[in-house]
């Protein structure tokens, strides 16, 4: 007698399919993919069998190359060589020399988006990037068997402020990736390392990667990783260190205005002997240029006095942090180090100083981001519907908008756990006032110039009152990415105005699709091909996860409204097999999307009271 | 009262801190967006904007003065935003006294003395206007009410001059 099937609760009947989802750490250095296989996550690697693609593109009279195969010229073709363009992402040039100093590109930003210039002409860092990310891609499915990823959990440092948050989805969306998630470098750190400790309590995650710094203060219990605090630098990395032993290399040797291929090779001099000098008292360093050949000699001493502000740096971020937490350093049970940097011998000693514990360093620094965020994409794509595991992150930077003299009103503070949503009120202060403007700001100065600028947009037609008649209601949403979305209404009359924050230098959908456009070939029935693809994947992906809310919680559903839903559904179904046209599958996807509003409602509200029941009866 | 209703906990102004903590993290775990990542796009949008008001809910809960302006809010007294002035010279005269100390703090051959005897003040004027507001606020009378709203509007004041304090400790600490 064949035995009857009976599907979990939460479950579909359908036979489970394993989706394919990554975790790709999208490094200033180096990047990596990851992935869980057979319940264990590892990072995936090239034919040579290296798990690390050096982030570097370099561009060549046709096409590019991405990875060490770029990295070999970074000397001999500094221009067309671009490292380290995370750096670059979500800034604008000025704020670049500023922060870097002396660097061997030729940028531009004009019509206020930065590039860089190559022989296959301009290139924006949301290019480079998405020309690595693209790389990744390929790596995963030629190890999936050609298969296509249905989505990647991609990271980002914590401390990265909206712009480049943005910034780092717009390459994503370039390089053809579904992202199901930004997540923070060292929360997803915190995954790897406590899931596989199974360690409860509070937890510090110390990130110093190639050009930027995390400092995260984390609660573990039962499966939810809570941050509680972040802090940190997106400007502050293994760069810096390399950019002091430049300095040194400059005064030792007289060289002052290096060429672009001098100052690339003394880059890789220094990275070297900072490298070297985790594992050895002294180096010493030949430099060959402009036919001169000089030695230098550093010691692990000379290097530690130049690195110590630095590290200091890191430090204060440290203390801010604990203290947002209200955490105070005996009840941080570990210190995590996470990023190649945190190799530092002088890194390490004045970390477990500070927090007054041996940092925890046994656990691989490179790869652990990306095994975090491989076990979140897991999660995400549907893989492992029993697990317990709950990110909770938090809002790295204030967000706030321009008030009166130049000042910024906080709306949303730091460190406030995501979604979150807000308001505040403000009012005209002229008689007869009908619009205004909104500037969006980040950072935690009192200053608009001393905050970063998000967007600037205005609110028109509000009908001319007396000043400080009108209400003018502002609300910030931010949702679980990190990424701010603005909405202003006039009260009284319903006047509105949305935008979904896109820095001013950032780059606009239209041109995202414009960029997707040009980079295929043959653009036009290619690109309708793929939306229509894509368009039906989703048909499907919306059908199977009503199907799976129906088959346990139809009875929240009268039957004339469901009837309604099945009708709509079936519509869906059937013009997504008939149609060429995306944009009528995309209706048809709407109306099943309102048809379930209220039943999504329903579900939402009843799985609350549910987990809330299930609280009581725990503590009874 | 919403908020005390979405944590399922009676209404009161004395709150059970971990209550509220592990209610939240129940509320967060059926709720939270990465719960919802196969639904539809309504149903995801709705996970979102549930977890804000589950989250905005947490932060006026636990924090004293916040869940006090919520609750007079609730009875028809709101005191966010408000422009009103206190009228109570005695008081602003202390709190002016205590401004002139903080300014002190900056350049006092002590500033760690200066820091704890302030915090020591900051703390005993907190006490004394939060002590009656559980007993304020539970009650039906409404003039009740406005004498908790009074409290409340001291407190602001209490709470300014904390985050203040805070501030220049961590200037003094910086460098």
């Amino acid at each position: 007698m064949a035995l009857l099937q009976i599907a979990e609760p939460g479950q579909s009947t359908a036979p489970h399919e394993h989706k394919l989802a990554v975790g790709i750490d999208l490094g200033t250095t180096n990047s990596l993919v990851a992935t869980v296989q057979s319940g264990e996550a590892k990072t995936l690697t090239d034919e040579l069998g290296n798990a690390m693609l050096p982030s570097v593109v370099r561009y060549l009279e046709q096409g590019h190359v991405v990875g060490q195969e770029a990295a070999v010229h970074a000397a001999d073709d500094p221009h067309n060589t671009l490292i380290s363009v995370k750096r670059f992402l979500g800034k604008t040039q000025a704020e670049i020399e500023a922060s870097y100093g002396q660097l061997p590109y030729e940028f531009n930003d004009e019509n206020g988006s930065l590039h860089i210039h190559t022989r296959q002409g301009d290139i924006s860092p949301v290019q480079a990037s998405s020309d690595i990310l693209n790389a990744l891609r390929e790596r995963a499915e030629q190890s999936f068997g050609g298969d296509t990823i249905t989505g990647a959990v991609i990271t980002v440092p914590a401390y990265f402020d909206d712009a480049q948050r943005h910034s780092t989805k717009d390459a994503a969306q370039l390089a053809g990736i579904k992202v199901l998630r930004l997540l923070n470098e060292p929360t997803a750190a915190a995954v790897a390392y406590g899931l596989d400790s199974g360690q409860e309590g509070v937890i510090a995650v110390y990130d110093l990667g190639g050009g930027t710094f995390d400092i995260s203060i984390l609660r573990l219990n039962k499966g939810v990783f809570e941050v509680l605090a972040t802090g940190g630098d997106s400007a502050l990395g293994g760069d810096d260190f390399d950019a002091l032993l430049v300095e040194h290399f400059k005064q030792q040797t007289g060289a002052h205005n290096l060429s672009a291929n001098t100052l690339r090779l003394f880059i890789n001099k220094a990275k070297a002997c900072k490298e070297a000098l985790t594992n050895y008292a002294k180096v010493n360093v030949g430099l060959e240029f402009d036919g001169q050949t000089h030695t230098v000699e550093v010691t692990r001493e000379l290097f530690a006095e130049l690195a110590i502000p630095l590290v200091k740096k890191t430090l204060r971020s440290c203390r801010r942090a604990l203290k947002d937490a209200g955490i105070s350093t005996d009840e941080v049970l570990e210190v995590v180090m996470v990023g190649g940097s945190t190799r530092m011998p002088i890194v390490r000693e004045q970390v477990g100083e500070f927090f007054a514990k041996e940092p925890l360093t046994s656990i691989d620094p490179d790869r652990v981001v990306a095994i975090g965020a491989a076990i979140q994409a897991d999660i995400l794509v549907g893989n492992k519907p029993e697990a317990d595991m709950l990110l909770l992150d938090v809002l790295p930077l204030s967000l706030g908008l321009e008030t009166m003299g130049g000042l910024v009103e906080k709306i949303i503070p730091r460190n406030t756990t995501i979604p979150v949503a807000r308001a505040q009120e403000f009012t005209t202060f002229k008689d007869g006032q009908t619009a205004m403007a909104l500037h969006v700001l980040q950072g935690e100065r009192e200053l608009v110039d001393d905050c970063r600028s998000l967007a600037k947009f205005s609110l028109k037609g509000i009908p001319p009152m007396a000043a400080g008649a009108a209400h003018i209601r502002v609300t910030f949403n931010v949702d679980a990415d990190g990424l701010l979305s603005v909405t202003a209404m006039e009260k009284s009359t319903g006047v509105q105005a949305e935008i979904q924050v896109k820095p001013s230098f950032g780059l606009s959908d239209d041109q995202v699709a414009e960029m997707l456009k040009s980079s295929m070939s043959n653009a036009k029935e290619d690109m309708q091909a793929r939306m229509l693809k894509e368009q039906q994947v989703e048909a499907l992906r919306v059908h199977e996860a009503l199907e799976a809310s129906l088959a346990t919680d139809s009875h929240l559903l009268d039957e004339q409204e469901l009837a309604t839903l099945r009708d709509a559904m079936a519509q869906m179904q059937a013009i997504s097999a008939s149609t060429t046209e995306p944009q009528e599958i995309k209706d048809a996807i709407e109306k099943v999307d309102a048809a379930s509003s209220d039943f999504a409602a329903r579900r939402m509200d009843a799985s609350i009271k549910k987990a809330l029941t299930g609280q009581s009866v725990d503590e009874v | 009262m919403r908020y005390f209703e979405l944590f399922s906990i009676p209404v009161n102004y004395d709150v059970d801190l971990q209550e509220i903590g592990a209610r939240y993290l129940e509320l967060q775990r059926a709720a939270h967006p990465d719960r919802h990542s196969g639904g539809s796009e309504r149903e995801k949008l709705l996970a979102v904007q549930k977890t804000a008001e589950i989250n905005d809910a947490l932060q006026t809960l636990k924090h004293p003065l916040k869940r006090a302006e919520y609750m007079l809010a609730e009875l028809g007294l709101e005191l966010r935003g408000e422009q009103q002035t206190l009228q109570d010279p005695m008081f602003l005269m202390q709190q002016m006294e205590l401004r002139e100390e903080l300014e002190e703090v900056k350049t006092s051959s002590d500033p760690d003395a200066a820091i704890a005897k302030l915090e020591q003040h900051i703390k005993e004027l907190n006490s004394e206007y939060s002590n009656e507001l559980q007993s304020l606020l539970a009650s039906q009378e409404e003039n009740d009410w406005h004498k908790a709203a009074d409290n409340v509007r001291k407190l602001k004041f209490v709470y300014k001059l904390k985050d203040e304090l805070e501030r220049i400790e961590d200037e003094l600490f910086d460098d």
